[in-house]
């Protein structure tokens, strides 16, 4: 096929590099995204404007994202990049879209859809959660590196996760104040997870010094917390976290902000729509698409890649994008397509599967703390869009029969908010599991229905 | 929802509302034994996912005296069920764009008068003034006062779990893979072979009745079809009744209701692919868009709301627009009660108690003659067969 | 350490670490004056001015963003024409006026419902 009409979702480091791929291949593909830049999360740009060096922005990461920014400005005349546009339903073989700004739509026909939608932090609720003032560790970081601002004037990190020691050391480094960094996760990692860590000895070392320079900044580190509450009034919002430390102690700590994150969910709205085959991985205690070793999904046509099918970080996002484009072009029968493929498929895989082992080292070391679901008080609000608590979950089993999380959804309305199941979804699994005292793969997972975020009601038809 | 029992005077097949009504009257007003088969989850399918409506205007002049009855029983639902089913009786209104349909509504008030139906006619103005949401092309609009909308997510599992308190005997998961008749009694033998007997079947299967009517001989014209349902963020509460277009033009035909929580539910317009044997329905994004246009015309308001989902469902439609209601035309003991051509949700309290009066007493006094299955035995041949 | 830099208000919730060389601009927040720097997204605007982003349905409280990624979807607000905003993937453009309650002119409560909740019939 010589124009294959391909379209990429996502301009973060695996829709960056897939495009990249395309172009070089000789395809010139349509790169959708939702923001006005491209750069995903982890390398998000600032807006233009801003002053501060890539060298402040990203640290340690600060040559790749700078080569990542540099290589996608080069790509823009031989793409078709729609800024600000959200793909919010596709069927087979056409993908649909929505400018925002404007409302216009589009259905994209498609011979291959790379799916790069990345992923957002995985929360846990914490008692007092909803309230003004928390936000998640994404956030956090995105308000310094995106807006140069601090989340408050006193912040608490909360969580597990290299992301948790990153944010909070660069909010140190730009002069926040930050009262405490709390990890959910003990001390000593295990030597399977150390195995795993010494995957990537640099990054390993990077999050030792990382933590180093925490304590040197005289920051309160502590492992092994359990989290109790989060101290706020409906007004004025948050003003403390209380959590029970290593010894069984209750601790206190003052603050006008908490960040919380248990590192990633994979945004797999789209491979959902795309009627693909999920698994339920054991290791990160979440439901992941299907794929193969090159990225493609069970649903013909529909490939995978980055933080949306498997959290591999910015690194393996960018290796697993090129890969899954070449594949896309191999199986369109492309002829320069395939010959980039053969040529560039074992090592691109190898890049991977280092990675993978990475992964399994960081899950555990750092784990979701999926047990902390089963004992959250009755009335600690699970789902914050529509307020819905934990009691009205375990409800939804012990008096209404439900033993699966859809069934949950349907008697109790978790899931059912603005934010359509991103930030309680793992959640309201663990706790429909424990009520019903059947193992968590067991229980289903929340199915995702279009659109794959809010779309405004004034969006026009096409022609 | 387990239980060892085999034989029951009753067996019904198909666990949505016409089933778990039934199945509660029969418990409750006559007092016999009652087992319920039902392939997945209660009220999962066309009685879950619709969108709960209940109104009696704008049905078929045949179906008010059920419809009536019906609304007799979600009055007082909740009591009933000792649940909240969110009924809210704040009204059922029917707008139109043309002077034609206006006529049309106004004559569906003269028609239903005589049937216990008391409706009120509105001109533009007098919409403006008591509602004051709609666009210039509403020209009028008739409402039913004390119709209005519930939750059909919740009903089906609630009227369920009541039959159940009730003495009747609910099995989920419970696949039925045929129904025969052996001597005076039915068998109906589940997929993982457990076999259940009554001297009395009622078959409330949806959109998969027709392959039991037809292994007794009783041929269905009936097509599987998916309601195109979405729902908003929720809003501040503005709206009462359940608010629809009364046109002839299909794609014209939206619905919504805001629910006490404010957000709003609608529907209505152009029909999408049902795949009964798949199991699995669809909403065409085009369908979508083309309904938040209609939206927008009638209620300009909707432009500044998000839509935060959508579903489908799937619903039997018979091939007249008439249901499938009644004793089987061939076979003693069988009864049918499917096929509601997706305005069942109103009307099945109404189906529940109707059903169970016949079953137990062999009449109801209620008129359900138009319903008989039998009206399509004339035509079966030239009928395709559809299961 | 963190003192109030321009376009902070003293009442904000965000604090400003760097980058405030930039142009201020002007825009309204529920009806009175604000400022805020070019580049600045509505939802950074919306919380060095003030210290909420919009109240929940459900009685639980103010919200003040929580994912700054356009995940979330809980700081949705609304320009005074009514058009919905995203405050945190929204830029700041000078002498926008924006709620952070739904404009009651635009989801008017209907005459019907407000004589009900007055226990009063319609008519």
């Amino acid at each position: 096929m010589s124009a294959p009409r391909i379209v990429v979702v996502g301009a973060g480091p695996a829709g960056v590099r897939a495009a990249q791929a395309l172009v070089e291949a000789g395809v010139r593909p349509i790169v959708v995204d939702e923001g006005r830049r491209d750069g995903g999360q982890i390398y998000r740009r600032q807006p233009e404007g801003f002053t501060r060096t890539h060298a402040l922005l990203y640290g340690s990461e600060a040559a790749k994202a700078q080569a990542l920014h540099r290589d996608f400005d080069a790509l823009r005349p031989h793409i078709d990049h729609r800024t600000e546009t959200l793909a919010w339903n596709v069927t087979a073989g056409q993908l649909h879209t929505v400018h925002a700004p404007s409302g216009a739509t589009a259905t994209l026909d498609v011979d291959a859809l790379i799916v790069c939608a990345g992923a957002t932090d995985r929360l846990m609720p914490v008692p007092g959660w909803q309230h003004a003032g928390c936000y998640s560790l994404g956030a956090a970081q995105i308000a310094l590196k995106a807006q140069a601002c601090a989340i408050g004037s006193r912040v608490v990190f909360m969580g597990s996760g290299p992301l948790l020691y990153l944010v909070a050391a660069q909010y140190v480094k730009a002069g926040a104040r930050v009262n405490a960094v709390l990890d959910t996760s003990s001390a000593m990692p295990t030597p399977a997870a150390l195995r795993g860590l010494l995957q990537r000895p640099r990054l390993l070392w990077r999050g030792l010094a990382l933590k180093a320079s925490l304590r040197l900044a005289g920051v309160k580190l502590m492992n092994a917390v359990t989290p109790l509450q989060i101290d706020a009034t409906p007004d004025g919002g948050v003003s403390a976290v209380v959590v029970r430390d290593a010894h069984g102690n209750e601790r206190r700590f003052d603050c006008d902000a908490v960040a919380l994150g248990w590192h990633l969910r994979a945004e797999s709205q789209l491979a959902d729509l795309a009627r693909c085959e999920f698994a339920f991985e054991p290791l990160s205690r979440q439901w992941l698409p299907r794929i193969d070793a090159c990225g493609r999904s069970s649903t013909a046509g529909v490939y995978l890649a980055g933080d949306g099918a498997r959290l591999l970080g910015a690194d393996g996002a960018e290796a697993a994008g090129r890969l899954a484009a070449l594949a896309a072009l191999h199986d369109l029968a492309h002829e320069r397509g395939r010959t980039l493929f053969a040529a560039e498929q074992s090592a691109l895989q190898r890049t991977l599967a280092t990675m993978n082992g990475f992964r399994e080292g960081l899950a555990q070391a750092f784990p979701w703390p999926h047990e902390h679901a089963a004992a959250l008080p009755h009335d600690t609000v699970v789902c914050r869009c529509e307020a819905i608590t934990a009691g009205e979950l375990r409800r939804s089993v012990r008096e209404l029969g439900s033993q699966e999380v859809n069934r949950s959804k349907a008697f109790s309305r978790v899931g059912m908010g603005r934010c359509q199941g991103r930030y309680c979804g793992h959640a309201a699994a663990e706790i429909v599991a424990a009520a019903a005292s059947i193992p968590v793969e067991k229980i289903g997972r929340l199915r995702s229905q279009a659109p794959v975020k809010p779309l405004l009601m004034s969006a026009q038809e096409h022609e | 929802m387990s239980d060892t029992q085999h034989r029951s005077d009753v067996l019904i097949v198909g666990g949505g509302l016409m089933g778990t009504t039934t199945a509660l009257f029969l418990r409750r007003h006559h007092g016999l034994s009652v087992t319920l088969l039902e392939r997945e989850l209660i009220g999962r399918q066309a009685s879950g996912t619709n969108f709960g409506n209940v109104r009696r205007q704008g049905r078929d002049l045949a179906q008010i005296p059920l419809a009536n009855r019906a609304r007799a029983v979600w009055g007082r639902v909740n009591e009933l069920l000792g649940e909240d089913l969110e009924f809210a009786p704040l009204g059922h209104l029917r707008v139109c764009y043309t002077e034609a349909q206006a006529a049309k509504l106004e004559q569906h008030v003269r028609d239903v008068q005589p049937l216990g139906l008391d409706l009120q006619m509105f001109s533009a103005d007098a919409l403006r003034k008591r509602w004051g949401i709609f666009s210039d092309a509403v020209v009028a609009g008739s409402l039913s006062p004390v119709d209005g909308h519930a939750n059909p997510r919740l009903a089906g599992p609630a009227f369920g779990r009541a039959a159940q308190r009730a003495g009747a005997h609910i099995h989920e998961h419970s696949e039925v893979a045929h129904i025969e008749r052996v001597g005076s009694e039915f068998v109906a033998h589940t997929v993982d072979g457990r076999q259940y007997r009554a001297a009395q079947l009622l078959v409330t299967t949806g959109a998969w009745s027709a392959r039991f009517a037809q292994a007794f001989g009783e041929a269905v014209p009936l097509d599987a079809r998916g309601p195109q349902m979405g729902v908003t963020e929720p809003l501040p509460y503005a709206i009462g009744p359940s608010i629809g277009v009364s046109t002839p033009i299909e794609e014209e035909g939206l619905y919504f209701r805001q629910i006490a929580r404010g957000n709003i539910v609608f529907g209505g317009g152009l029909k999408g692919p049902a795949l009964a044997d798949a199991v699995r329905a669809y909403v065409k994004p085009d369908n979508t868009l083309r309904q938040l246009r209609e939206l927008r015309r009638f209620v300009p308001a909707f432009a500044n709301v998000q839509l935060i989902r959508v579903w489908s469902g799937i619903e039997g439609y018979t091939g007249d627009w008439v249901p499938v209601m009644g004793p089987s035309a061939r076979v003693p003991g069988l009864h049918y009660a499917f096929g509601f051509n997706g305005e069942g949700f109103a009307i099945s309290p109404g189906v529940g108690e109707v059903m169970a009066e016949l079953i137990a007493t062999g009449r109801t006094s209620t008129p359900i003659a138009d319903f008989a299955i039998g009206r399509f035995a004339a035509a079966v041949q030239d009928q395709p067969i559809t299961t | 350490m963190n003192k109030p830099l321009p376009g902070t208000g003293s009442g904000g919730r965000f604090v400003r670490l760097a980058e405030t060389a930039r142009p201020a601009l002007r825009l309204v927040i529920d009806g009175a004056p604000a400022t805020a720097l070019e580049g600045d997204t509505l939802l950074v605007a919306l919380l060095t001015n003030g210290r909420r982003v919009r109240t929940s349905e459900f009685g639980d409280g103010t919200r003040a963003g929580f994912c700054l990624m356009g995940a979330c979807q809980d700081c949705w607000v609304w320009t005074e024409a009514g058009q919905r905003l995203r405050a945190c993937s929204t830029a700041v453009t000078e002498g926008m006026a924006v709620r952070t309650t739904p404009p009651a002119s635009l989801w008017p409560v209907t005459p019907e419902v407000v004589a009900r909740e007055r226990g009063e019939v319609f008519k």
